[in-house]
């Protein structure tokens, strides 16, 4: 088997008394499309941010086709992170910049690209989500939210990212334009030959574009198989979640009524 | 009952030192990435648009009304002992010294120091400042140098401005109301003048500028928490780079003027 395109083993991270991350192992092979589930405040984000290098993990080790990358600065940092693409959860687009400014930011003002030609990609990628060349001429705060969600994935991909990164890709959408998001993503990857990392809630869309599926509860990932399998999983605090039942072994954090 | 106001002392000292060792950790952050490409020109142009050409009405309006009041303030003053001649002086050497730069500083930090906490926070909590980092562009280099370099360089040419704004203003109101001859207002003015009045106002002003950016966006870059948090900084970036200016500028003319 080729080594994983991305490989963590025994991830730690705390936010002072609090340890959010107790010891992740997570393989994630070239190709694969992987989405983490868990709650709210699981530490979900924390683990993206981490394998991003947005935060640094106080043990363990990140390994980005088999470079280890927990702990690199500077030009090393630079070269990883030219590798990925990440889908902010709100979007993150530049609300100073017009949409194919956002979507041609990466290509312009990191790989050099001449504005005209970054202008063409830009344009392109967007076609590539849906979108009209029309709308490159806007400013993100004129567009709705699905558009903006459109125009965030356009621009992650605008680099042809070896890796990407969504961050809950479909919360805070309807559920017909959370399936569009779904299958651009799929369609995205698959065009690109990416290898995929995903964190949500939703299962819907965790069942759509995940081939395995992890569940992070507590610090740890709890169980990860196959997306077909997770249905016969055996773990309880799996088949709560993923049925989203008040009652079982997961308890949440709030007072009885 | 003296132990929990010790307890009080020691923490609200520690949370100060604390304080002051981030902003100068960021500082030193923030120039050593100036140091180095790449520069990104087209936000340093932006950025001196935004403090420079954008802050022009507002220190105008500042400098003329300072100047007029000045010539104003001196006369009923310095009538008393036949001394009026003095005033052309006295009004231009307040200005390039003290209330120019200082005046002009406290102007832009209020207009800009606030618009940067703002803009910068509000681009902090909703993450585009990890966009930035994903897309391999250094946020420090993108988002804080360009408007370090702008305000140490644009400062002095308002303050500049703003001197000699201040000037007419006194001007204005020496010949019109006091019935100085303009010739002679215009000597007294220069002639008395020395290059180190001048000189000192510059450096005073590119040391606010510096300030006053590096208050905008630190605490821009440090805010967290949504709407509340990004109001604080801003809230912050213009209380804090007020008093530093005012610390500043003491000490900076006991560095220049005392003997």
């Amino acid at each position: 088997m080729a080594a994983p395109k991305i490989s963590l083993s025994g991830v730690t991270k705390a936010f002072g008394a609090k340890k959010v991350l107790q010891g992740i192992d997570l393989d994630v092979a070239a190709g694969e499309s992987m989405v983490v589930i868990g709650g709210s405040g699981t530490g979900k984000s924390v683990l993206l941010k981490c394998i991003l290098g947005l935060l640094q993990p106080d043990g363990g080790s990140i390994r980005i086709d088999g470079e280890e990358t927990a702990g690199i600065n500077g030009s090393g940092r630079h070269r990883v992170m030219r590798k990925f693409g990440m889908l902010f959860q709100g979007g993150a687009l530049f609300d100073s910049l017009r949409v194919w400014e956002n979507v041609a930011f990466g290509p312009i003002q990191s790989d050099g690209m001449p504005a005209a030609q970054a202008r063409e990609v830009a344009i392109a990628k967007l076609g590539a989500v849906g979108l009209g060349p029309e709308i490159g001429e806007l400013f993100p705060s004129e567009l709705s939210g699905g558009m903006q969600k459109r125009v965030a994935l356009a621009r992650a991909i605008a680099r042809e990212p070896e890796i990407i990164f969504f961050d809950e890709p479909t919360t805070g959408l309807d559920p017909i334009m959370a399936d569009v998001i779904n299958d651009l993503i799929v369609k995205c990857v698959s065009d690109l030959g990416a290898t995929a990392v995903s964190i949500t809630h939703d299962m819907a869309s965790a069942r759509k574009i995940g081939h395995r599926i992890a569940m992070l509860y507590e610090g740890r990932l709890i169980w990860q198989g196959r997306t077909a399998e997770i249905d016969r999983s055996g773990d309880p605090h799996v088949d709560q979640f993923i049925h989203g039942r008040a009652e079982g072994p997961i308890q949440m954090q709030v007072r009885r009524l | 009952m003296s132990l929990p106001l010790i307890t009080l002392l020691g923490r609200m000292t520690l949370a100060f030192l604390e304080a002051v060792g981030a902003v100068a950790a960021f500082a030193f952050e923030a120039v050593r990435q100036a140091a180095q490409p790449p520069w990104y020109r087209q936000q340093i142009v932006r950025q001196m648009l935004e403090i420079g050409y954008f802050s022009l009405p507002v220190v105008g309006l500042t400098a003329i009304f300072t100047g007029m009041v000045l010539a104003l303030q001196s006369y009923t003053g310095f009538a008393r002992f036949s001394a009026e001649s003095a005033i052309p002086n006295v009004v231009v050497v307040s200005l390039t010294r003290e209330l120019g730069p200082v005046l002009t500083a406290l102007m832009v930090a209020g207009r800009v120091g606030a618009a940067m906490a703002a803009e910068i926070g509000t681009m902090r909590v909703t993450e585009q400042i990890d966009a930035l980092t994903t897309l391999s562009t250094e946020p420090f280099k993108y988002l804080v140098v360009p408007r370090l370099i702008a305000g140490v360089v644009t400062l002095p040419i308002l303050v500049l401005i703003a001197d000699i704004i201040g000037v007419l203003g006194g001007f204005l109101v020496g010949v019109y109301k006091l019935d100085f001859n303009d010739q002679a207002y215009l000597r007294n003015t220069l002639d008395f003048l020395q290059f180190q009045d001048v000189f000192s106002g510059l450096v005073k002003a590119a040391v606010f500028g510096f300030l006053i950016a590096l208050m905008g966006c630190y605490h821009g870059y440090t805010s967290k928490g949504g709407a509340q948090g990004v109001g604080m900084a801003t809230t912050n970036a213009v209380v804090s780079a007020s008093m530093l200016i005012l610390t500043f500028n003491y000490f900076i003319t006991e560095a220049f003027f005392a003997r």
